[in-house]
């Protein structure tokens, strides 16, 4: 079993509004170091040992659903769970 | 000529659809079930707005996926016109039918008004009814209908003449070049975020939307009728 994490962001090239307004919202409250804020996804994915590779599978799936590449970059970590 | 609304989990304006359609209009429609296996017996498919799969994940992600879309990427493949309004346009969007992708709007808030459309291409299957440059008032109801694309699909969007409807006056939502709804290359897939089918009579406070309906009507009717 692997415990996969996927971190989908907005691409750089693309503003992120949301990430805009929590900088901006930041700096009313001082912290005025804050240079920029991008917010993301997060998912946590358990996936069954199988024949396919866990890392190609784990990229098929960013790629096709959970991040839309026109807009979004993924990464993702791939840990091995220990057996219960 | 015989319409489908395809109706996802979470649709909510396939009810206007089908009334634009049927009442006003005067055309056959009939309601399909996302996990519909056939169209062929449709001639026009309507993606209608809403909030298909409670948006998880990204607006028409999961949709997208849905067992209908197979058939509606056929009907497409066939030339048959495929129109797809709000949430629909973001599953046209997110299912490669249409080139780019929806972002929050500029200010994060949710926007539902009337705004002002111009007709930048009036020869395509959707809006031959209205004239070039005509200025249209259509409702919006969107949090995300913030188009986008990169600079190399902008340049083909304008070199075929794929933008159909732009803000006209003040953008909304910080679309792309005012673009409020585009064409595929081919000419028969519409994505636009405006609900045309929300202005279908005067009582519901205009019927400009209406024309889009007839368009593809007599587009239809014209290949299809003998005599038309």
């Amino acid at each position: 079993m692997y415990k996969v994490k996927v971190f989908v962001t907005l691409r750089e090239s693309v503003l992120d509004p949301q990430g805009t307004a929590v900088k901006n919202s930041l700096h009313t409250m001082n912290y005025n170091e804050v240079s920029d804020v991008r917010i993301g996804k997060f998912m946590e994915l358990n996936i069954e040992k199988s024949d396919r590779d866990v890392e190609e599978i784990v990229k098929e799936m960013c790629e096709r659903l959970l991040a839309n590449v026109v807009i979004e970059d993924y990464r993702f970590e791939i840990e091995e769970a220990v057996a219960q | 000529m015989r319409f489908a609304v395809i109706v996802f989990p979470g649709s909510n304006c396939d009810v206007d659809m089908y009334h634009a359609v049927k009442d006003e209009l005067g055309a056959d429609v009939e309601y399909v079930w996302h996990d519909a296996e056939n169209l062929d017996e449709f001639d026009g498919i309507l993606l209608p707005g809403g909030f298909s799969y409670g948006d998880y994940l990204r607006s028409g992600a999961i949709a997208r996926f849905s067992n209908v879309m197979k058939e509606v990427m056929k009907a497409a493949e066939a030339g048959k016109p495929v129109l797809g309004v709000c949430n629909g346009f973001q599953i046209l969007l997110e299912a490669g039918l249409l080139p780019g992708a929806m972002r929050r709007n500029e200010s994060l808030k949710f926007i539902c008004r009337p705004v002002e459309l111009k007709v930048e291409n009036n020869e395509t299957m959707f809006s031959t009814a209205y004239e070039k440059d005509e200025v249209i008032t259509i409702p919006i109801a969107h949090g995300e209908g913030n188009y986008y694309c990169d600079e190399e699909t902008l340049a083909k969007l304008k070199e075929n003449n794929q933008i159909v409807f732009t803000y006209n006056g003040s953008n909304p939502n910080g679309s792309l070049e005012n673009i409020a709804g585009i064409i595929n290359e081919k000419g028969n897939v519409l994505g636009m975020m405006p609900h045309p089918e929300r202005a279908v009579d005067e009582l519901l406070g205009g019927a400009d939307g209406l024309k889009l309906f007839q368009s593809i009507v007599k587009q239809w009717r014209e290949a299809h009728v003998v005599n038309a």
